[in-house]
């Protein structure tokens, strides 16, 4: 007899998700467009502006505004250390109170559940609440390809459906649009709608609401996402603002629920902390409009079919890495977007994936991953971001956004191999190593001076590649003569040293000489 | 005070006079400034490039040349850099260090400033006997505002400052879209973001644009002076080391 005690492998780890997670440029090449476009950057500027200064108020007048972020986090990190059995409670519960439970392990196996779904009650159409995770799998387009056709109720996410787009934001996926684009894309894809519709406010939204209105009458089934589902009593919860939801919500036979496993809250009491962190933090507002919750199903009131489809897609794998289970406590507040200067700047197409802005940078690479050596544009990602830290400071959960950008800089380098950008930081770090060879490159620089690099007006304005992208718009200072090191040891240096020190010995004694005389 | 001066690598190279400034300024108000020669970088680029193994040297040497502990407290003309070593050096010791490294960096750590934490919070000074009649603007830089939590120190030295016409910054918690690399990996945004920042800038028709850091500084300079602007760029420390009887001539050194 033998044991065989097996070869040291690495352990296995739960698959990446699928679906609309990777974009097909980088982030520099795709932000190009958005920064070129002088109409999406002015709607952009003028949206997060607003719902900054709105959010400012808001959460300025709680006086436990951190307390009520401290336990936030608190929740949700415990959530996370205890994701599984939380799941299985709130399976337990969805199905004792006579609801449906399906686990999908990712966008293909969650698309075939709904579709089975829809197809198994009859009907050719599905009215939807707007839904992060329904967007994430692309489900519209797997049941337009099943001969069912998706309606999105949301009105933001209805301008963005038909005008055949992608989301741009979390919570206004429309933001990128004005009143005029709106209009155009009203006559353009609602059936029979007034031809001289104008771009008042009010009327788009009529218009949008005659069409909906229709829907919400005579379609039998519902698609939703969920914010929130709590395991204690298998409630789950959606907030909105226009009240679509809930017509979606308790008017059809058949609701399906789509959610990513991570928005699961333990006890029902939480959601008081929840109900007060998000919409202050997304909308700027003290409460949202409509907050609906079901349990189940209940005879003769609402719909009779409850199926909650429990989404991983990348989920397992987020939550086996330290800064992927530290994301996952994201509430898609979108409060990071607004605050985001590089996502004013760029929009939301610019970062490739449903989610995009700071938490986007940071989720997306651990969801779908980013594989460097492949030249993935996820692995621009973590790159978007100077690093101003306005993100940190907006979250509600207090999600460290900005170090865990460097840590996924730092795993993408690592898994980059050798580059010759890694060859140049090696390069810098063995001379900044070394004060000697640090001293002789320092009076290498100042010699240039010398050799004319600058001009006689000190300034370059033209680099090398890669740092043209850098001197098409700054002009930089050459070099001074000489470093600050060298001037201290200098006659000058020294004698300046020499003087203020003997102004502040002055200065000491006459201070101490004060402070007698007050004695 | 014994205190350590670090010049770092960008200032000792590229802007000795914010670090000259430092210098005499600390020097003037009594104290001992002391310059470990063999200082050379904090290794913030490497860092916030997402290189950690690399810039362990360059770690390790900044713990020895301020471990002493003869020197009381380490301050730096530079938010960015005491950021990273108050909160990278950590991070880099404590994955590719040994508990030596790990050791001096606590030590380092603790007694590490920027220039206004120093001067306010240590020092206890608000009033350094500068003098600077000239129209000024602040640009409160990312790193001394939300890293540091430096608040309104830097601001209040400046209202402190003997002449000084202190104007508002619209929009001053903006970034200015310099970070590091970001603004050669992501040019096109980050000059976006520098053309706001120096809308901004130029509405307050100050003379000067200040800030505690001098990266910060060399990129809205850049873009003021490509654009001609007229607003010149000066680091805090320079504002704060001009005085009555050496004041910083503004029309001589302006490009």
């Amino acid at each position: 007899m033998s044991t065989f005690l097996g070869m040291p492998a690495a352990p296995p780890r739960s698959p990446y998700g699928t679906g609309n997670l990777r974009g097909e440029r980088s982030f520099p090449q795709a932000a190009h467009d958005g920064l070129r476009n002088g109409q999406l950057r002015g709607n952009l500027g003028r949206a997060t502006r607003t719902i900054r200064a709105k959010r400012i108020a808001v959460t300025g007048e709680l006086p436990d505004w951190e307390a009520l972020r401290d336990a936030g986090a608190a929740i949700k990190t415990d959530t996370m250390n205890r994701l599984p059995e939380l799941l299985e409670e709130l399976e337990r519960k969805v199905t004792e109170r006579g609801g449906t439970v399906h686990w999908a392990r990712d966008g293909v196996e969650a698309n075939e559940i709904v579709t089975r779904l829809v197809k198994a009650t009859g009907s050719g159409d599905v009215i939807k609440v707007k839904s992060m995770a329904t967007q994430e799998i692309g489900l519209n387009e797997h049941l337009e390809a099943a001969g069912i056709t998706p309606y999105e109720t949301d009105l933001a996410e209805l301008i963005v459906q038909l005008a055949h787009d992608k989301p741009s934001h979390i919570l206004v996926p429309a933001i990128h649009r004005n009143r005029d684009e709106i209009r155009r894309i009203f006559l353009d894809g609602i059936p029979g709608v007034d031809p001289d519709l104008d771009n008042v406010p009010a009327h788009l939204a009529a218009a949008a609401r005659a069409y909906l209105r229709e829907k919400f009458m005579t379609t039998k089934v519902a698609v939703s996402g969920a914010n929130f589902g709590v395991a204690e009593t298998g409630t789950l919860a959606v907030v909105e603002s226009e009240g679509n939801g809930r017509m979606c919500l308790t008017l059809p036979d058949t609701l399906i629920t789509v959610m990513g496993i991570e928005k699961v809250l333990p006890r029902y009491q939480d959601l008081e902390v929840f109900l007060q962190l998000l919409p202050r933090s997304s909308t700027g507002e003290r409460m949202n409009p409509y907050t609906s919750m079901w349990t189940g199903v209940t005879p003769g009131d609402g719909p009779q079919d409850f199926h909650l489809v429990l989404l991983d897609n990348g989920r397992t794998a987020a939550l086996a890495d330290e800064i992927g289970r530290a994301a996952l406590n994201c509430i898609r507040c979108s409060a990071c977007l607004n605050v985001c200067p590089v996502y004013e700047r760029t929009g939301g197409h610019a970062y490739g994936s449903t989610y995009p802005g700071p938490i986007g940078a940071v989720l997306t690479p651990q969801l779908a991953g980013m594989h460097a050596a492949e030249d993935d544009p996820n692995s621009s990602l973590p790159y978007a971001s100077s690093l101003c830290g306005a993100c940190f400071d907006a979250c509600p959960v207090k999600i460290d956004i900005p170090s865990m950008l460097v840590e996924l800089r730092h795993q993408d380098t690592e898994q980059a191999g050798t580059s010759a950008e890694k060859l140049a930081m090696r390069a810098a770090a063995t001379v900044m190593g070394k004060p000697k060879l640090y001293r002789a490159a320092q009076r290498a620089a100042s010699l240039s001076r010398s050799v004319g690099v600058g001009g006689r007006d000190r300034t370059i304005s033209r680099l090398p590649a890669p740092f043209d992208g850098w001197s098409d718009s700054r002009d930089t200072a050459a070099p001074p003569r000489q470093s600050f090191r060298s001037w201290l040891a200098s006659a000058e240096g020294a004698a300046t040293m020499r003087a203020a020190a003997e102004e502040g010995a002055r200065r000491t004694t006459d201070d101490q000489d004060d402070e007698q005389e007050e004695q | 005070m014994r205190i350590g001066l670090f010049a770092t690598c960008l200032g000792d190279t590229l802007f000795p006079e914010a670090v000259k400034s430092t210098a005499v300024l600390l020097a003037r108000l009594g104290h001992d400034v002391v310059f470990p020669p063999g200082q050379t970088c904090c290794g913030q680029m490497h860092v916030n490039t997402g290189y950690q193994r690399e810039p362990v040297p360059l770690v390790r040497n900044f713990a020895e040349q301020f471990g002493d502990a003869s020197i009381e407290a380490v301050v730096m003309p530079s938010g960015s850099c005491a950021g990273s070593v108050r909160h990278q050096h950590e991070i880099v010791a404590e994955r590719y260090g040994d508990a030596a490294l790990r050791a001096g960096v606590a030590t380092v750590k603790a007694k590490t400033y920027e220039l206004s934490e120093l001067l306010v919070d240590v020092l206890g000074v608000t009033d350094v006997g500068a003098y600077f009649p000239h129209r000024v603007t602040y640009h409160p830089t990312c790193h001394s505002l939300r890293m540091l939590r430096v608040g309104d120190k830097p601001l209040r030295l400046l209202r402190a400052v003997a002449g000084i016409d202190l104007v508002e910054l619209p929009e001053a918690d903006a970034c200015c879209g310099f970070g590091g690399t970001f603004a050669v990996k992501n040019a096109e945004t980050s000059t976006a973001m520098l053309q706001d920042k120096m809308r901004n800038v130029t509405a307050t028709e100050a003379q000067v644009c200040t800030a505690g850091d001098s990266s910060c500084l060399m990129h809205i300079g850049g873009g003021l002076s490509r654009i001609r602007s007229g607003t010149r760029t000066l680091h805090l420390a320079q504002i704060l080391g001009s005085t009555r009887t050496a004041p910083y001539a503004l029309t001589e050194a302006a490009r």
